[in-house]
């Protein structure tokens, strides 16, 4: 019996007794008090509608079980892990702590998904059928608990139940506290990932096999897959050269259009040409790099070879790889002029209108005020926009995966094959990973390095904005 | 107004000439830049449409099968059918049957697995097989490739009259030209080829050769195809040969395949049509075979749990940012964070999945559960930010008038406000999901990039993602796998741009303005 419930797949069917639950103890609760008898003096009236009442005790009975719901789900499963963990017999548990993860992880799997079909090896089996004993029991044990709980609070919840009962304010307290509760995932968010990068990244400069801090920061050799060289400057090279060669298409291409959209173009011509620029932000990254892959960096490749092949250059002038620098770099330059544009734009827009005025009033032409006046006045905010675009090329993937090379280089040659710190984690993390070598984990000491450097970038640029924002509002 | 100007201030007039023409060229590059942008998408969606079409047609061979045996089989297997479909082959081209090679040549013009729709169809009502079943077998990806690209350049040229057919001593045959020509004009049309010429077929009473050279006043040929005609006069038969835009060693298809292919063609038993498995697949090796069913499949299923969680969550918290908070250090501190989690680099969030659901949760890899959670709180800042506009575009009068007729504030938000914010919210929920469906980096970091070769039924499945097979076909070795991303870069654009129709639309027809 117990081992029929855990083989069931059951954790999301918990739900639907609970919103039954819930529906019922709204229906309880609101007739309960409609049927009070009601008089039209203050005493004698209904403090809130029993609607409220309904939503009270719906809560209160909810409310305890979903806790207790939540606290199963992070906990059972580390209970039925850490039980089988001390049952295995010793000749698996000597074989380290990454063998027996797997060991149960495939366990778990089959648990779920194939029910009690015998595998015939013997460990196996049995642990399965372990498995879902032990997952019967804390299944049991969790509903056992959230009956218990959604009860008690059923009971609780319908003694609170008056005519002056302030049920209303009582339930828009708990609004309130859910509310504040989904506003607060997002420091949860950022709290894990900060977390989870500093704690990987402790672990990565504290393994055996780990570079030292310096090493890893100035070291010019990298060669995480095969090697143990973590040395992360050829990355960085890489990943802020690819930015440059896009902020060299992106910049001019996005501030002339800002300029001309926002100075120039009629409102017809505005009106349909700034949703298709806002069309290239709107493509899958993965659609750029297969663009960037085998359309731009074939081209570029043959441009080198062409360059490389005419009489007065050597012949190895440049690398002309078949996944280079520069297609990278154009495409995601391509991806990143709405950025650019439609930041431009905003700020060219709020400079006041006087400026032009007071401008074009003593003579100067369009192009002149244009370039004399409004953009110095809008230069602020035209640079935190070319900063937010280089911290998203900075932390742009995909194209660098398709179209970037993997080789860890320090070359001004923008068509040989340069990697990118993004184009490690994924190379590092893709595939069946361990938590436990220094590969893996070199790769959030990456991602550490990169969340970094963006946030800098980022809360620049946005106090940049923000400050200007304030000064022409 | 410098015609009108007095000719003494040439000097000025040249100054305000030289300002006009910056003021112009000034013009001009915003236009440039503006029509560059506007090119590189142009080019981009054209070329990658360009690319995805061959991937949507495929051609099939057409096969009847006359093999009641295997309506006797208990267990009928992939082996089974496709011996019976190897037999039915030789049974039409008994000429290749003695050579190990040219029987290779001719049952690899379908991939082993072609057969496996026939098989789970007969697995299912195993009677079929007692009369004769007409079958369609996909071609493999090579031969695919060459009927889509090659095929119709082939060039056909009457070359005379045959004459005597021997065969010689190598196993090569020799055919000598009826006429007094002897094959002169013929000889003179390949001239023009040089000799590094590409391969040449010719035919004769409908056996396919291949022409090796000519020698004197005969062809030397191989034997390809086709019943050989009997040795001896030919009777004038006509002599056709075919000449390729290849040469053999130069491509994958072998010169006998071409042939076969001519030889099928010619009974009306290969057809183009479309491509279905594209849509109804799953994943594979063979890309003539592989489809995005399990991917599209896959997508909707953590674009479920990415809607589930982020859009009640994104509203729920900018409804209190906007409406409940007061002014504190916590509630700037969380804008703060909005702000920045933005624009944290996507591949951020797949570190966060890795380490956080993966390793100290326990969550299984690869599943759409783990991928839609991951891109929900990737997507959950772009909500809030949306939804927080539309909720400070309905005017505070509303509020005014819910709060003076005595409602209180989570009344005068629930009933009032956040109704009249919705079709805003609605908008920038469905555009957060469309970003969210294109992400890819994330995704390849919990490891939905595994090899899925069934559908998934449940958010629990192992699964992959649209954007994700994109990348995966991409880095798959064989040139078929080309056609088949952009193709899947097709379905996924044109659900994008879905996306975004009704999310436009949505805002036409309910937007508000106060």
């Amino acid at each position: 019996m117990l081992q029929t419930l855990g083989h069931l797949p059951i954790g999301w069917l918990l739900i639907a007794p609970l919103a039954a639950a819930g529906f019922f103890a709204f229906t309880i609760g609101r007739t309960q008090v409609a049927a009070l008898p009601t008089g039209s003096s203050i005493s004698a009236r209904l403090n809130s509608q029993p609607n409220y009442h309904g939503y009270f005790l719906a809560f209160s009975t909810i409310l305890p079980a979903t806790v207790l719901f939540l606290v199963y789900l992070i906990f059972a499963d580390s209970y039925v892990r850490g039980v089988m963990v001390s049952e295995l017999p010793v000749y698996l548990t000597e074989r380290g702590p990454e063998q027996v993860d797997q060991f149960l992880e495939r366990v778990a799997q089959h648990t779920q998904s194939r029910g009690r079909d015998a595998t015939g090896i013997a460990l196996f089996d049995a642990s399965v059928a372990r498995y879902a004993q032990l997952t019967g029991i804390a299944r049991i044990i969790g509903i056992l608990f959230a009956v218990l709980a959604s009860y008690a609070g059923f009971a609780w919840g319908r003694r609170q139940l008056d005519r002056s009962f302030p049920a209303r304010s009582h339930v828009e307290q708990i609004i309130n506290g859910l509310l504040f509760v989904c506003a607060g995932i997002v420091i949860l968010t950022t709290v894990g990932i900060v977390l989870s990068l500093v704690f990987e990244t402790i672990r990565f400069f504290s393994t055996p096999d780990g570079p030292g801090i310096l090493e890893f920061l100035f070291g010019t050799n990298w060669n995480a897959q095969t090697g143990q060289n973590f040395g992360a400057v050829p990355l960085f090279f890489g990943t802020f050269m690819i930015a440059l060669l896009a902020m060299f298409v992106a910049v001019p291409i996005g501030l002339f259009s800002a300029i001309y959209l926002s100075e120039y173009a009629s409102p017809d011509f505005r009106n349909w040409a700034k949703p298709v620029l806002e069309l290239l932000a709107g493509i899958p990254t993965v659609v750029y790099g297969f663009f960037a892959a085998s359309l731009i960096a074939p081209l570029v490749r043959g441009l080198a070879q062409w360059i490389n092949a005419l009489p007065f250059t050597p012949d190895n002038l440049l690398a002309a790889q078949p996944t280079n620098a520069l297609a990278a770099g154009l495409v995601m330059g391509i991806m990143i002029i709405p950025f650019v544009s439609s930041l431009s734009d905003d700020v060219i827009k709020a400079v006041p209108q006087s400026l032009r005025d007071g401008a074009l009033a003593v003579g100067a032409t369009r192009s002149e005020t244009i370039t004399q006046v409004v953009l110095p006045a809008a230069l602020p905010g035209i640079i935190a926009a070319v900063l937010l675009a280089v911290s998203r090329a900075i932390g742009e993937t995909m194209i660098v995966v398709m179209a970037a090379g993997g080789r860890a280089l320090i070359t001004l040659d923008p068509t040989s094959d340069i990697t990118t710190v993004t184009y490690q984690i994924v190379a590092l993390l893709t595939g069946d990973t361990s938590f436990d070598s220094a590969k893996t984990l070199s790769a959030f000491a990456l991602g550490f390095a990169l969340f970094g450097v963006t946030l800098v970038f980022n809360i620049f640029a946005l106090r940049v904005v923000a400050r200007y924002r304030d000064v022409y509002d | 107004m410098t015609e009108a100007a007095p000719p003494e201030s040439s000097a000025r007039d040249e100054r305000l000439r030289k300002r006009r023409r910056a003021e112009q060229r000034f013009q001009f590059y915003g236009m440039f830049a503006i029509g560059l942008a506007i090119t590189f998408l142009a080019v981009l969606l054209v070329a990658i449409a360009a690319k995805s079409l061959s991937a949507f047609s495929h051609h099939v061979i057409e096969l009847e099968i006359d093999r009641p045996d295997l309506a006797a089989h208990d267990d009928l297997s992939v082996t089974d059918t496709n011996l019976a479909v190897r037999d039915t082959l030789l049974d039409q081209f008994p000429e290749l049957a003695d050579d190990r090679r040219e029987r290779q040549d001719l049952f690899g013009l379908a991939p082993r697995l072609a057969v496996l729709p026939l098989t789970r169809d007969l697995q299912k009502n195993p009677t079929r097989a007692e009369r004769p079943i007409r079958t369609q077998l996909v071609l493999s990806d090579d031969m695919d490739l060459y009927l889509k690209s090659e095929f119709d350049r082939h060039r056909s040229v009457q070359v005379g009259a045959a004459g005597r057919l021997a065969r010689t001593s190598a196993g090569s045959y020799r055919l000598t030209d009826a006429g007094p020509d002897g094959f002169i004009a013929f000889q003179d049309s390949l001239g023009t080829f040089g000799k590094d010429r590409d391969d040449i077929l010719i035919s004769l009473s409908g056996a396919w050769f291949e022409l090796t050279r000519i020698s004197g006043a005969a062809l030397v040929l191989n034997h390809l195809a086709g019943p050989v005609p009997d040795l001896g006069e030919q009777n004038a038969a006509p002599i056709e040969a075919v000449l390729l835009a290849s040469k053999s060693a130069d491509r994958k298809v072998s010169n006998r395949q071409i042939a076969l292919a001519i030889l099928l063609a010619g009974k009306g038993q290969i057809k183009k049509r479309f491509n279905a498995n594209l849509f109804l697949n799953a994943d594979s090796n063979y890309p003539e075979l592989a489809g995005a069913a399990a991917a599209i499949v896959g997508s909707i299923f953590t674009m479920l749990v990415t809607a589930i969680f982020a859009i009640p969550v994104g509203v729920l918290a900018a409804v209190y940012l906007e409406e409940f908070a007061t002014k504190s250090r916590l509630t700037e501190l969380i804008e703060i964070n909005i702000n920045n989690l933005a624009a944290v680099p996507s591949i951020i969030f797949g570190l966060l999945g890795a380490a956080v659901f993966l390793n100290t949760f326990g969550l299984p890899r690869s599943v759409p559960l783990v991928g839609g959670l991951v891109l929900g709180l990737l997507v959950l800042p772009t909500i809030i930010i949306a939804s927080r506009a539309a909720l400070r575009a309905v005017p505070s009068s509303i509020r005014a008038a819910a709060l003076g007729l005595g409602a209180s504030q989570t009344q005068a938000v629930f009933h009032h406000v956040l109704p009249l914010a919705a079709p805003g919210i609605l908008t920038g929920a469905i555009i957060a999901m469309a970003r969210a469906l294109g992400e890819t980096a994330p995704l390849l970091l919990i490891g939905m990039v595994a090899f899925v070769s069934e559908v998934p039924a449940s958010p629990r499945d192992e699964a992959t993602a649209l954007p994700v097979i994109i990348y995966k076909w991409f880095s798959g070795a064989e040139r078929a796998w080309e056609p088949m991303t952009a193709a899947v870069i097709i379905i996924l654009l044109v659900v994008l741009v879905a996306m975004n129709l009704v999310a436009t639309l949505l805002r036409r027809r309910f937007e508000r303005r106060f």
